[in-house]
C-alpha cells in the first residue's frame, strides 16, 4: 500500500459519511486526428444541487483513475488527459464536514498531504493535461485544475474561487504556490486574499480568462466540444499558449505587501488564514511552474499551514459561521410550520422618512406587490414616494433593472394621506415612526380601525416592547416585530419578534415575508433591544464607562483590535448615530439599571450635536477636538489588554443572561444575529465561539456557550 | 404589387453524427433539442460572414414533438443555440421528410421574398421518443378502411412493397445494403462524410453502456463496414414470418440532427457565402399508405416535370434508404441499375443511420458535396419516402457545372 493510499484510508475512517466523488475515465478521439484522449470525470452521483466535493474517499477514487491514465500515458496509448465535471459542477473543493471531525494535528496534516499526493500526479504525467471548468469551482476544485497544464472556462460558470481564507484555512492544495507563478501574485492575490475576505466574492467565468486562469472561453452550450478541438488544437501545434512573463523582483514583494494591507482592512490581524496564506504567496517567488522541486516547498508550507489552521479556533468558528448563515439562517429556529404563513399581496408602510422609504423599495422590489407609503403630510409622502422612485433609477442606471421593470416598482410604490384608502385591503403593514411607544400605540390603533383582522401590524422598532404596542388592540395576536439592522439593504438580518399574544400564523406570515425579502430572520423574544442591539449596546455602554472613567480612545483602539471587528465600537457609535445610541441605553438602563448606565458623557456628545468622536476633518482620523473638550472622565487608566476584558466579560455575561431570559432558544441564534445584523466576523464565530476558547465563558460564567466540536476541535 | 421569384440556394449543411437509439446509444443520455443547437452553432461558426441578426427564420422539423422536442423547437433552439432574439423559429412535421419540408418550406418563403437566409434543420431521438410515442389514431382509420392496418407500420408497408414487385428479391435488397455499407466505409476512408459533421460531447452515466463520463461522438455510430451478404441472410425478418425486411436492409433506430443555411441566391453571394446547390424544384406527393415505399415515384416525377427535366438530366441522386426495397423500386421504376454509380456514392441511411426528421438534410449535405466533386454534373435530387404514404423530391443544380464535362 503506497503512502498516499495509507494516508487516505485513515482519513476515509474518520470521515465514513462523505458522499465520495468518483473521478470517471473515458476515452474519446480527439478531433483533427489529434489522438486519444483520456477524460477524467468529476461527479458525485447526484444532480448540481448537490454539488461535487472532495473528501478522502474522493481523493482516493481520483488516485485510483490517475493510476490508470499513467499506465496508458506511459504506455503511449494516450495523448492527453483532461478533466471535467457533471453538469454546472466542476467540483467545489473540500468537504467542510471531513475537516469538522479532525481532531489529530497529524490527521490534519494528512488531508493536505493526501490532497497534494494525488493533485500532483495530474502535474507529473508525460502526456499534456488540461482541465475543462464546465461550471461552479471552488477551492479544491480550483486547484485541481491549477495542477494541469492548460484550462478552459465556460462563460457560464457562476462561481469561481479559493474561499478558504473566508473560511479559515489556505488554498492548501496547491493554490497559494501554483497561482502566484500562474498570474503574477497581484492577480493571484486578489483571488486569494481580497475576493475571499470580501463576503467571499465570487469570479464569473469571463473573469477567469481574463485574469490569465484560463486559457481559452468559450460558451457553455458547446463548452465541452470547444474545450477539446482546443486542446485539439494545443496538442497539433495550432494554438501556441502564451502566458505573460512573471516579475519576480520587488513587484512580487509589493504585491504582498499589498495583500497583507488588504488583510489588515478586513480583519486586522485578528484571522491567521490570510497571513498564513501570504506568506506561503510571498515564499512561492522562488518557484516555477512545471518544476516540482521548485513547488514542493511551497506545498510543504501549505499542508503545515492546513494542520494548524485546521487545529485552531478560528478555522472552526468559520465553519460554524459559514454553517448558521447557510443551513440555520435558511432554516429558522423556532419559527412555526411555514403552511400557516397568509399570503401578503399588498404592504402599507407608515411613515415616509428614511427607514419607512428604504423599506417601501426593498418590499416593492423583493415582494413585488403593491406598497403604499403614508405620514402626516403630503409633502413628506411625496418626499418618501420620490426617495424611492429615485433609487429605483439609480437602479436602472446601474443596469440592475430595465426600463419594463423600473417602471413595474415604481408604478408598486405609491403614497397616500388616506389610510383608510391605502391600507383597506392591505395584508401587512409595517410602522417606522418615531420611537416612542405612546406614538406607535397610535399609529397601530389608527391602522387597525381600517385594516382586515388578520392584517399583519409589523414594527420596527428598535428596542421598544412589542406586546406593549399590540396591548390596546382589537387583535393583538397580529402584531410582530420585523427589526431591520442599518444599512437595511447590506445587513440580512432580521430579528423576528413574537409578543406575547403573536399567534403562529402571524409569526409564519413574518418569517414567511422575511424570506422572499433575502433577509435572515431570527426567532426574538420580546426583550427590551432584542438581540443585536442589547449585546453592541452592553458592549460600548462598557467601553463607555472606560472612557469615563479615564482610559485614552487610543488605548480603547488597541484593546479591541484583536477581535478584528468591521469597525471600533468608537466609530460605531457614530454609524449608528449617538442620539440613537444615547436612546438605546436609556431604554436598556430602563429595563436593567444594574448592567445598563447611561454616560453623561455621550449626553453631553449628543446635547452638542456632535455626530461622533472622530474627525476626518485633517483627512485622517483624530478624535475631534470639541468632543474632547465636552468629556469629563476620570483618573483610572487601564492598558489595551484590561480594555478587551472589561468588555468581553460585560458581553458574555450579557449573552448568559439573555440566554436564560430566552431572548432567543440558543446560542448558535446569538452568533447568527451578531454576524449578519453586526457583520461579526466569521474567526470570532459571532462571539462565543471566541468567548468560549479564550477563556472568557468559563470564566464569567462558569461553562463554555457551546459543547466541544460545534465550533471547536471535537473532544 | 410586382414581384420576382428569387434563386434558392442550399448554402451549407452540417449534422451530428448519428448514433444507435436505446439505453446504450452515443445519446443514450443526451437530449434532442441539445443535438439540434450544436448543429446549428456549427453552421454558424463555419459561416463566419453570416450575422446571425440576418437569419430571417428558424424552421426545425421533428416527428415526435414532446418533452425535449416539443415547445416550437425552432423557436426554442434558436434562442438556446444563441442566436439574437429576433430571430423568430417554428416547428415542422412531415415524418422521415421533416428536414427536407422544412428546407423547402423556407425556400419558398425566400422565393416570395419573406426571407432572405433561413435555416432549417431537424433532429430525431428515436431512443428518447420511440416511434410512435403517444400517437392516437382515429378509430375511423380502421372502421372505414381509409388504410389498411399495416399502414402505421413502416416495416410492414416495406413488405407490401416486396409483395408488390416480386422481382425485387430480398437478394437484390441485401446486395443494395451491402455495396451501402461498402460505399460508406469509402467515403469514410476519402474524408467525404467527417468535415460536415458537428461533433457532439456525450455524457455517460450507464456503466452497462460502456466507460462512463463525458466522451466526444465524431463518427456515425450505426455503421457496420465489412457487412457481408452471408451476414445479413441469417437475419430475423421482424415485420412477417419469412418476410424480406432485415435490420440489414433497413436503416435502424438512430438519434440525430442535421441543419442547414438556405438563402436567396443574391444575398448569400453578397454576404460571400458559399453557394453549394441550387434548387430547381420540388415536390411531395401522396401514394397509398400501406405501400409509402412507392412515394419517391410520383413525387420525382412531378418535380422533374415542374423542372421541365427528364431523369436522364439527373446526374447524381442522393435517395434515402429507409427500406432497400424502397430505393429499388424506384431505380427499377426509372430503368436504373441497382448498382448505378449516380445512386448514393457515398452510401445511404443503411449504413449512416435515419433519424426520422432530420435526415433530409443530410441527403442535402451529401448531394453538396457529390456537386463538388463533380462539376461536370449538372443536376441532382434527393428524395425520400414518407409515412402515412407520401414521397418528396427536391432537385437540385449544381452551382460548380462547367459545359466541358461528359
Amino acid at each position: 500500500m503506497s503512502d498516499t493510499t495509507a494516508l487516505l484510508k485513515r482519513a476515509h475512517e474518520l470521515f465514513p459519511d462523505e458522499v465520495v466523488t468518483s473521478a470517471h475515465v473515458r476515452h474519446l478521439d480527439l478531433p483533427l486526428g489529434a489522438g486519444k484522449f483520456a477524460l477524467i470525470t468529476l461527479d458525485n452521483g447526484f444532480d448540481h444541487t448537490k454539488p461535487t466535493t472532495f473528501g478522502p474517499g474522493s481523493l482516493a477514487k481520483l488516485s485510483e483513475a490517475l493510476d490508470q491514465v499513467e499506465r496508458e500515458a506511459a504506455a503511449g496509448e494516450i495523448a492527453a488527459v483532461g478533466v471535467t465535471g457533471k453538469p454546472f459542477i466542476f467540483a467545489v473543493g473540500a468537504d467542510l464536514k471531513g475537516v469538522e471531525v479532525l481532531k489529530e494535528h497529524s490527521d490534519a496534516l494528512a488531508i493536505g498531504k493526501g490532497g497534494h499526493d494525488v493533485f500532483k500526479r495530474i502535474a507529473a504525467l508525460p502526456v499534456p493535461t488540461f482541465a475543462f471548468y464546465n461550471g461552479a469551482a471552488m477551492g479544491g476544485g480550483v486547484e485541481v485544475g491549477l495542477h494541469c497544464d492548460y484550462r478552459t472556462v465556460s462563460t457560464g460558470v457562476p462561481a469561481f474561487s479559493l474561499p478558504e481564507c473566508f473560511l479559515g484555512l489556505v488554498p492548501g492544495w496547491g493554490g497559494c504556490t501554483l497561482l502566484p507563478n500562474l498570474i503574477g501574485p497581484a492577480k493571484a492575490i486578489t483571488v486569494i486574499i481580497e475576493n475571499s475576505l470580501s463576503q467571499n466574492r465570487q469570479l464569473k467565468g469571463k473573469q477567469v480568462f481574463d485574469l490569465g486562469i484560463a486559457d481559452a472561453v468559450f460558451a457553455p452550450a458547446d463548452f465541452l466540444e470547444q474545450s477539446l478541438l482546443w486542446a485539439a488544437t494545443v496538442l497539433k501545434g495550432e494554438t501556441v499558449v502564451e502566458r505573460p512573463e512573471i516579475d519576480r523582483g520587488e513587484a512580487w514583494d509589493a504585491a504582498v505587501a499589498h495583500g497583507r494591507a488588504i488583510a489588515d482592512s478586513k480583519v486586522h490581524g485578528a484571522a491567521p488564514a490570510p497571513y498564513r496564506a501570504l506568506d506561503i504567496i510571498a515564499a512561492a517567488k522562488d518557484a516555477t511552474l512545471k518544476d516540482a522541486a521548485s513547488l514542493q516547498a511551497g506545498f510543504d508550507a501549505e499542508d503545515a499551514a492546513l494542520a494548524d489552521l485546521i487545529m485552531g479556533g478560528e478555522l472552526r468558528s468559520g465553519i460554524y459561521a459559514f454553517n448558521l448563515v447557510q443551513k440555520r439562517g435558511k432554516r429558522p429556529f423556532g419559527a412555526p410550520d411555514k403552511s400557516l404563513a397568509r399570503p401578503v399581496t399588498k404592504v402599507g408602510v407608515v411613515g415616509a422618512g428614511l427607514m419607512a422609504s428604504q423599506l417601501a423599495l426593498l418590499f416593492a422590489r423583493q415582494l413585488k406587490v403593491p406598497v403604499v407609503l403614508t405620514d402626516i403630510d403630503q409633502e413628506r409622502v411625496d418626499k418618501g414616494v420620490g426617495y424611492v422612485h429615485g433609487e429605483i433609477d439609480k437602479l436602472q442606471a446601474k443596469g440592475r433593472l430595465n426600463q419594463d421593470g423600473a417602471n413595474r416598482l415604481k408604478g408598486l410604490v405609491t403614497g397616500s394621506l388616506d389610510k383608510a384608502a391605502a391600507f383597506g385591503d392591505a395584508d401587512f403593514v409595517i410602522e417606522a415612526v418615531f420611537e416612542e411607544l405612546g406614538v406607535k400605540q397610535q399609529v397601530f390603533a389608527d391602522v387597525e380601525a381600517v385594516v382586515s383582522p388578520t392584517c399583519i401590524l409589523a414594527t420596527n422598532t428598535s428596542s421598544l416592547s412589542v406586546t406593549e404596542m399590540a396591548a390596546k388592540l382589537e387583535h393583538p395576536e397580529r402584531v410582530v416585530g420585523f427589526h431591520f439592522f442599518n444599512p437595511v439593504a447590506v445587513l440580512p438580518l432580521l430579528e423576528i419578534v413574537r409578543g406575547e399574544s403573536t399567534d403562529d400564523a402571524s409569526l409564519a406570515t413574518a418569517f414567511g415575508v422575511a424570506k422572499k425579502l433575502k433577509k435572515t430572520g431570527v426567532l426574538v423574544k420580546d426583550a427590551p433591544a432584542f438581540v443585536v442591539n442589547r449585546i453592541l449596546t452592553r458592549f460600548m455602554g462598557e467601553i463607555q464607562t472606560v472612557i469615563d472613567e479615564g482610559t485614552p480612545i487610543d488605548t480603547i483602539e488597541k484593546g479591541v483590535e484583536p477581535l478584528g471587528l468591521p469597525m471600533s465600537p468608537i466609530v460605531l457609535i457614530e454609524l449608528v448615530g449617538p442620539a440613537i445610541a444615547l436612546h438605546v441605553s436609556e431604554t436598556l438602563h430602563g429595563a436593567f439599571p444594574e448592567r445598563f448606565t447611561v454616560s453623561e458623557n455621550l449626553r453631553r456628545v449628543v446635547a452638542a450635536g456632535k455626530r461622533g468622536f472622530y474627525t476626518w476633518a485633517s483627512g485622517q482620523q483624530e478624535i475631534d477636538p470639541e468632543v474632547a473638550a465636552l468629556l469629563q472622565v476620570g483618573d483610572v487608566v487601564l492598558t489595551p489588554e484590561q480594555v478587551l476584558d472589561r468588555a468581553l466579560t460585560a458581553v458574555a455575561q450579557e449573552i448568559a443572561l439573555m440566554l436564560d431570559e430566552g431572548v432567543v432558544a440558543e446560542a448558535q441564534d446569538i452568533d447568527l444575529c451578531l454576524i449578519t445584523g453586526a457583520g461579526w466576523p466569521f474567526h470570532l464565530g459571532g462571539i462565543t465561539p471566541y468567548l468560549d476558547r479564550s477563556g472568557v465563558s468559563e470564566r464569567v460564567n462558569g461553562k463554555p456557550f457551546l459543547a466541544p466540536g460545534i465550533a471547536s476541535v471535537p473532544a | 404589387m410586382p414581384r420576382t421569384a428569387r434563386d434558392v440556394v442550399f448554402v451549407d449543411g452540417v449534422r451530428t453524427p448519428f448514433g444507435k437509439a436505446g439505453p446504450k446509444g452515443i445519446y443514450a443520455e443526451t437530449r434532442a433539442d441539445d443535438l439540434v443547437i450544436k448543429a446549428i452553432r456549427e453552421l454558424l461558426r463555419r459561416n463566419p460572414s453570416l450575422d446571425p441578426a440576418r437569419v430571417d427564420e428558424v424552421a426545425i422539423a421533428a416527428t415526435t414533438q414532446i418533452g425535449d422536442q416539443g415547445l416550437t423547437l425552432g423557436r426554442s433552439a434558436a434562442l438556446l443555440a444563441g442566436l439574437p432574439k429576433t430571430v423568430p423559429g417554428y416547428s415542422i412535421d412531415r415524418m422521415c421528410a421533416g428536414a427536407m419540408t422544412a428546407a423547402t418550406s423556407v425556400a419558398g418563403g425566400i422565393a416570395f421574398g419573406a426571407y432572405d437566409i433561413a435555416i432549417a434543420g431537424g433532429v430525431e431521438h428515436m431512443g428518447r421518443h420511440p416511434m410512435g410515442e403517444g400517437v392516437d389514431p382515429n378509430p375511423r382509420f380502421l372502421s372505414e378502411k381509409v388504410v389498411d392496418e399495416s399502414a402505421l407500420f413502416m416495416g410492414m408497408t416495406a413488405e407490401n412493397l416486396h409483395d408488390r414487385f416480386p422481382h425485387l428479391t430480398k437478394e437484390r435488397c441485401d446486395a443494395y445494403a451491402v455495396r451501402s455499407q461498402e460505399k460508406a466505409a469509402k467515403a469514410y476512408a476519402n474524408n467525404v462524410i467527417q468535415p460536415d459533421l458537428v461533433p457532439v460531447a456525450v455524457r455517460r452515466t450507464n456503466e452497462a453502456a460502456g466507460e462512463t463520463g463525458w466522451g466526444l461522438a465524431t463518427v456515425d455510430e450505426p455503421m457496420r463496414p465489412g457487412t457481408t451478404m452471408e451476414m445479413l441472410a441469417g437475419l430475423k425478418t421482424p415485420f412477417r414470418p419469412h418476410g424480406r425486411i432485415t435490420a440489414g436492409n433497413a436503416a435502424g433506430l438512430n438519434d440525430g440532427a442535421t441543419a442547414s443555411l438556405i438563402a436567396a441566391e443574391d444575398v448569400a453571394r453578397e454576404l460571400g457565402l458559399p453557394v453549394k446547390m441550387r434548387m430547381v424544384s420540388y415536390a411531395f406527393v401522396g401514394v397509398e399508405p400501406e405501400v409509402m415505399g412507392i412515394g419517391p415515384v410520383p413525387a420525382t416525377e412531378k418535380a422533374l416535370r415542374q423542372a421541365g427535366l427528364t431523369i436522364a438530366d439527373i446526374g447524381a441522386f442522393e435517395i434515402n434508404e429507409a427500406f432497400a426495397i424502397q430505393v429499388l423500386s424506384m431505380l427499377d421504376h426509372f430503368g436504373i441499375a441497382d448498382d448505378d454509380e449516380r445512386v448514393n456514392p457515398y452510401g445511404g441511411a443503411i449504413a449512416y443511420g435515419h433519424p426520422l426528421a432530420s435526415s433530409g438534410v443530410r441527403l442535402m449535405t451529401q448531394l453538396a458535396r457529390r456537386f463538388e466533386e463533380r462539376p461536370d454534373v449538372r443536376y441532382g435530387l434527393t428524395s425520400m419516402c414518407i409515412g402515412m404514404g407520401m414521397g418528396g423530391t427536391v432537385i437540385w443544380e449544381n452551382p460548380n457545372f462547367t459545359e466541358g464535362g461528359k
